[in-house]
């Protein structure tokens, strides 16, 4: 059932999402065909219980659908859309249509002005979920006002409210939406790192110099293990971080997954941009659509110097007082207590 | 391209395990000071690997019709992490464990089966693996030592370097040439089984930088091995050792190296009334690190499990583990002295320098993190 899934958002993405197509959603920021292929296909509800009409996939099914959603830098919120369209469902939120997408952070003015920076594909989304001391509330970006950052081709907007519009929805659900921020980007950059991995294979086994392949080099051939690793470290952290069947997502765990997807992704891209030359940083060359993202993406929800604090804290606090029962602990605990599938 | 490595599950009968590792280690360990327990997988201690095998905990995965326990390479994965992280003194017994009995099983006569593998169950002999020679480390395949075919078995000659516990153990397990010459690399190697109290062998041991001694050259002068020595087939020797080595990379015992002293160093943390800001983030850094590759290991033991033999994934998150082994003593050494005021304890210190001292064999042995990387860049299709 998940395989089914995934191969066929595989196969829907590798047709309607091409780098032509990301490539003109970031310039006009219009993804409706590109929406509407994906609609059309009921992938919307995979994360949604089964008992709710969804597929009932989980994070844990998820997790692979968030993976393509990288490696094909899907340029509209649908891994937002995928998990928030779960926990409305869980929530009994009817879903709004359209895209959904995650703020990481809320900040209300004097006056109840509501501001969110940098808010992930916020130039394409209709709907912001955007959390409150307790749960959160969707607001729609059509009621409010959107800025573009500034940044070449980037989707992120400034988006800001005068104060809680009348179709706000309240969602009244507690949950961990920063880590849940964290651990969909950790997806996501898994997902782009075996993409960029893929492709400077590819470049380094094409490209000669001195009269062989640069792949032939041992300079190069080391530095492309080593890329490898991290890329096989990051996703192993993302898909432990969405080993749950359920939705909720594990703090700590996520916490992990985007710590180590941000180390690695630092150390991937610089590599891939290494070996590709001058060639990698052109705008016509697929690999600036990847690298740029993951770039981005390891300052949305945190980075290290975000998550290693919290992690380390955790792990001093640890009632086991030493490493290896506490990390069995958190590979085994589900999030706040045990969840059914 | 490599198969990305994937979450999987210890079977609840391997997870049962644990519980009971866990008390004799509270037992067995007690009052052991950590810079001595930092040694683990390093430090020899025959009793304690006869305590263990009176548990069945050595040989788990060797057939019961020889004494093992019949355990897939989900018990050993629990028993050995369980073990590893506690920093129990397993180098006794672990290359027999581990290596060697698995090798005599898989390609040895009944005869050898027989006669090796009750004894290894009980810990009462121990192997060491003959691979290094003066003139050939990491690159292996021009090993010079050779043995002879003659009447009533082999005549062996030549010398092997760095073998460790060869002074301490009762078999060595070791690559030679069987036929051909050097020039033919792979080929006309094979791996042949020698008694270390044999006639003919002298066996040097050679101090380290901590003040251990586990290496030693060992030197075979005409020392004649009975017609059944080699294990395997002959000639077949590389195959059979590049199969084995997915054994020897993929064990957990390349995540927690150096996880005593990273425990010693938590302790020492959370006995301050405020740990500073950098170590609590180091902490969750090394954490952020640890969990990942731990779940690496397991998904190779899964494929072991499934009798795969993951020699280039293998590669991969050993290169991965040692390189965080050594950042905990090397972060650590750091770490641990931004402020020179500050009275730390002494054990910790000893600890600390007797692993920053040691860390670089981490990417030595099984293979150096250069040979480990070409073996990776090959299984990514590059060359």
């Amino acid at each position: 059932m998940d395989l089914i899934f995934t191969e066929s958002l595989d196969r829907l993405l590798a047709a309607h999402c091409t780098s032509a197509v990301v490539r003109e959603v970031e310039r006009t920021h219009v993804a409706d065909a590109l929406w509407a292929e994906i609609e059309a296909s009921g992938f919307l509800d995979a994360l949604v219980d089964e008992s709710a009409g969804g597929a009932g996939m989980g994070l844990r099914g998820g997790f692979e659908l968030f993976l393509l959603c990288g490696r094909h830098a899907v340029p509209v919120p649908l891994v937002q859309t995928l998990w928030l369209r779960a926990v409305l469902a869980r929530t009994g939120v009817a879903a709004p249509p359209g895209r959904l997408t995650l703020a990481p952070q809320r900040n209300v003015a004097a006056d109840a002005s509501i501001a969110c920076q940098c808010v992930p594909y916020g130039l394409v989304a209709d709907w912001v979920l955007v959390p409150k001391e307790a749960g959160a509330v969707l607001l729609p970006l059509a009621a409010g006002e959107r800025r573009a950052t500034g940044v070449h081709n980037s989707l992120q907007a400034h988006c800001t409210w005068k104060a809680a519009p009348a179709d706000a929805t309240d969602v009244p659900v507690e949950m961990a939406w920063l880590q849940a921020g964290a651990l969909l980007t950790a997806a996501l950059m898994a997902g782009a790192m075996q993409k960029v991995l893929e492709a400077t294979l590819t470049y380094a086994n094409d490209r000669s110099q001195f009269g062989k392949p640069i792949g032939r080099f041992q300079a190069v051939q080391q530095q492309l293990a080593v890329m490898a690793e991290q890329v096989f470290a990051a996703r192993m952290a993302a898909q432990l971080g969405c080993a749950d069947a359920g939705i909720t997502v594990h703090p700590l765990r996520a916490a992990v997954a985007k710590a180590r997807a941000c180390e690695a992704a630092e150390k991937v891209v610089a590599m891939a941009h290494a070996v590709h030359g001058a060639i990698g940083v052109t705008a016509d060359f697929d690999l600036q659509l990847y690298t740029r993202r993951l770039q981005e993406w390891r300052g949305d929800f945190g980075s290290q110097a975000c998550w290693h604090p919290r992690i380390g804290a955790a792990l001093l606090a640890a009632p086991q007082r030493s490493t290896l029962p506490f990390l069995l602990d958190t590979r085994l605990s589900s999030p706040g207590g045990r969840e059914a599938a | 391209m490599i198969e990305a490595l994937t979450l999987s599950e210890i079977p609840a009968s391997a997870e049962a395990l644990r519980p009971a590792v866990r008390a004799f280690l509270d037992e067995a360990l007690a009052g052991r000071p950590a810079d001595r327990l930092a040694r683990s997988w390093m430090g020899f201690d025959a009793d304690f690997s006869r305590a263990l095998a009176a548990q069945g905990w050595v040989g788990m995965t060797l057939p019961a019709r020889f004494g093992g326990g019949g355990k897939d390479a989900f018990h050993r994965f629990v028993l050995a992490e369980e073990l590893l992280a506690r920093g129990a003194p397993v180098s006794a017994h672990w290359i027999a464990d581990r290596q060697s009995g698995p090798l005599i099983l898989k390609y040895g006569t009944d005869a050898l089966k027989d006669f090796f593998l009750p004894k290894i169950v009980k810990a009462d002999v121990f192997f060491c693996i003959g691979m290094s020679e003066p003139q050939s480390g990491s690159d292996l395949a021009g090993l010079r030592t050779r043995a002879t075919q003659v009447a009533d078995g082999w005549r062996l000659n030549g010398q092997k370097l760095w073998t460790t516990n060869a002074h301490k153990a009762h078999y060595m397990i070791a690559l030679v040439r069987t036929s051909g010459a050097p020039e033919d690399r792979h080929k006309g190697l094979s791996q042949v089984i020698a008694d270390l109290s044999l006639p003919g062998i002298t066996i040097r041991t050679i101090g380290d930088l901590t003040g251990d001694a586990h290496f030693n050259e060992v030197f075979f002068d005409d020392v004649l091995l009975p017609a059944d020595a080699i294990v395997g087939a002959e000639g077949e020797g590389w195959a059979q050792v590049t199969a084995e080595l997915a054994f020897e990379r993929s064990g957990p015992e390349r995540i927690y190296g150096s996880l005593v002293l990273f425990d010693a160093w938590l302790e020492y943390l959370r006995t301050l009334p405020v740990p500073s800001p950098a170590d609590v983030a180091l902490a969750g850094r090394l954490f952020a690190h640890l969990l990942p590759l731990r779940e690496m290991s397991l998904a190779l033991t899964a494929k072991l499990a499934r009798g795969d033999s993951p020699v280039i994934e293998a590669a991969l998150v050993k290169d991965l583990g040692t390189e965080f082994e050594q950042a905990i003593p090397n972060l650590l050494a750091d770490a641990l002295n931004a402020d020179p005021a500050a009275q730390k304890p002494e054990m910790l210190l000893r600890t600390l320098a007797y692993v920053l001292q040691v860390c670089p064999t981490f990417s030595l042995r099984g293979g150096t993190r250069e040979i480990l990387r070409g073996v990776i860049a090959r299984g990514l299709g590059l060359r």
